[in-house]
């Protein structure tokens, strides 16, 4: 399982007031918790309501830098933001996100080329979400085929997210997400990663957590390999993990989440 | 169209690890050994790195072995009652990389000797190689443990392998391991499981996984050897994929397991069928360690001087590109 860990957002409101009061330690101690709880990556977004989104990008980049070299998903929708976000973070850094359309894809994919990033490209298009798998499968494709344009051949370095939504809104989609993890598999050999903003599916719920780690569970099953997640609930990592242990991708232990944590820590 | 071999992309390295230590690091070593660091499977030079050769360390008791039989004991005729000229004919005459001491005499079934005899005997077994070495206690765990501080104390600094802490018994080997710089072998029954458990244990204590090398209790040709080979396998595979509890170098015990087995041993007066036991016995054991060569053993322990001779010039064989 690759976990992005996606507490340094400025949707919350404890980030919104670091930000707001330029607090780096706020910032840095959320890199390391998330870390330390088994994040391999840690996503950054400077939130809905930044003023000014690329100045507060570089600063949370710069003082997040000073406490890891992990990689960075640089989450935003703006070319300028996501190229100054990148060039602060380095190589190995994430695009988050692009989406099907063209002229997104236009953008971000030569952007990945250009820093040796790695791409979430999440399955919507020029109409919006499809509404059925076979809709997610055919967008998955398009931007399969835009990595191998712009030169992005190594499909470790192409996350498809095929978007889920609050199950309050839809309770069909969580199916379809299924569905689709399952068929992008197929698109190439190698195939690309997949990837979910896993919180989405419990936005607005009285039980988030517990709708999070179920849906993880299942979306793992289903073929599920990086999720966009609170790596400091602690529930939630653990299911993940005996998912896949169960899955038979990590040799059992008494202490399997132990090992499971102290081998991403150890790179 | 040209055939092209299939090449496997691997996420991750077997650690590498170092024993011995020379006057430079503070030791009397006159020689250091590296072992691991490989990226691929045994031996798959088109597909990886495989920087550090297995090595061969030769194995000596602290104490004259009653039930050897004559094809094993002749080879070490005159020093099978002192630790110290065993060692030294195994690395001046039969090329033994590393020795492998073995504190038998401590075994409460044996002469119950005591932590002073075990440091004394250490002592003098440095004294007489300048090869790396291997100090394994007798395998009682008590006994052990009343043991091992005091042989790992009389080889500080001389950065040894210290034998073994298992999942009921790794405290007290792995604070001496720490206490006074060496490295360790973590061992487990035939099982992959317990292996992950004791190194996930003794990396809790504070040991860095770059200190351990791993045990699974070997099994000999035809009794089980198929059962170590293959969790060994399966080890390396998690190691290359990214399992970091599982990433640490392999020893596997040959000689005394390929020895028990009478296909080894038996004279040829009593099966003549089986030809010359000079020669079976040797093959024996050398079959035996040509195979966990393939499991992807990075230190062998072994007897016999022909066996040994036979299996160099076969890593000899495998190391070439």
């Amino acid at each position: 399982m690759y976990v992005i860990g996606e507490r340094i957002n400025g949707m919350f409101k404890d980030v919104r007031g670091a930000i707001q009061e330029r607090n780096a330690e706020v910032i840095r101690k959320l890199a390391k918790a998330q870390l330390e709880a088994g994040a391999n990556a840690l996503d950054v977004n400077v939130g809905p309501a930044s003023a000014e989104p690329k100045e507060t990008m570089v600063w949370l980049v710069k003082t997040i830098r000073q406490v890891t070299k992990a990689p960075l998903a640089i989450d935003t929708t703006k070319a300028e933001v996501m190229e100054a976000g990148l060039a602060e973070a380095g190589p190995g850094s994430i695009i988050n996100s692009t989406t099907g359309q063209a002229e997104k894809l236009a953008v971000f994919m030569p952007l990945a080329q250009k820093h040796q990033a790695s791409v979430i490209g999440l399955t919507i298009d020029e109409k919006g979400i499809p509404r059925d798998a076979a809709g997610r499968t055919e967008i998955a494709l398009r931007i399969v085929a835009a990595a191998f344009e712009n030169g992005i051949e190594d499909m470790q370095r192409l996350f498809l997210d095929p978007i889920i939504l609050p199950v309050n809104v839809t309770q069909v989609t969580p199916r379809h997400v299924m569905d689709t993890l399952r068929e992008v598999h197929l698109l190439s050999d190698p195939a690309p990663r997949t990837v979910l903003g896993l919180s989405n599916v419990s936005q607005g719920t009285a039980l988030r957590s517990l709708i999070n780690r179920t849906y993880l569970v299942m979306a793992i099953a289903a073929g599920l390999e990086a999720a966009i997640m609170d790596p400091l609930d602690e529930e939630l990592m653990n299911a993940g993990i005996t998912a896949e242990l169960l899955l038979n991708k990590q040799v059992y232990c008494d202490d399997y989440l132990k090992a499971y944590r102290s081998s991403v820590k150890s790179g | 169209m040209g055939f092209e071999i299939p090449v496997e992309k691997w996420a991750s390295a077997v650690n590498t690890v170092a024993l011995g230590a020379t006057a430079a690091e503070g030791g009397t070593r006159t020689g250091k050994i590296t072992l691991g660091g490989e990226t691929t499977l045994p031996f798959l030079h088109f597909e990886g790195e495989i920087p550090n050769r297995p090595v061969v360390a030769m194995e000596v008791l602290d104490l004259e072995p009653q039930a050897w039989p004559e094809v094993l004991s002749a080879p070490f005729a005159g020093v099978l009652n002192d630790p110290a000229a065993w060692a030294k004919k195994c690395v001046e005459e039969y090329g033994a990389e590393m020795i492998c001491l073995r504190l038998s005499s401590a075994h409460p079934d044996s002469l119950n000797t005591g932590p002073e005899q075990a440091a004394t005997t250490v002592k003098k077994v440095l004294g007489a190689v300048g090869v790396p070495l291997i100090v394994w206690g007798c395998g009682n765990a008590d006994k052990d443990t009343e043991i091992m501080p005091r042989a790992s104390e009389a080889s500080a600094g001389e950065n040894c392998l210290l034998g073994s802490a298992t999942q009921d018994n790794y405290k007290t080997i792995t604070a001496a391991c720490l206490a006074d710089g060496h490295k360790l072998i973590t061992e487990a029954p035939i099982d992959i499981n317990i292996q992950k458990q004791v190194n996930i244990l003794v990396t809790e204590m504070g040991l860095d996984p770059g200190r351990i090398v791993m045990f699974q209790a070997t099994g000999g040709l035809g009794y089980g050897m198929e059962y170590a080979y293959s969790i060994m396998e399966r080890t390396r595979l998690a190691a290359l994929g990214g399992d970091k509890m599982l990433s640490m170098p392999m020893l596997a015990v040959v000689g005394q397991e390929a020895w028990k087995a009478k296909e080894a041993k038996s004279l040829e007066a009593d099966a003549p069928q089986w030809g010359s036991e000079k020669e079976r016995g040797p093959l024996w054991e050398a079959m035996t360690a040509t195979s966990f060569l393939q499991g992807g053993t990075d230190i062998l322990v072994m007897w016999h001087p022909k066996a040994v001779e036979m299996v160099k010039g076969t890593i000899d064989g495998l190391m070439k590109k």
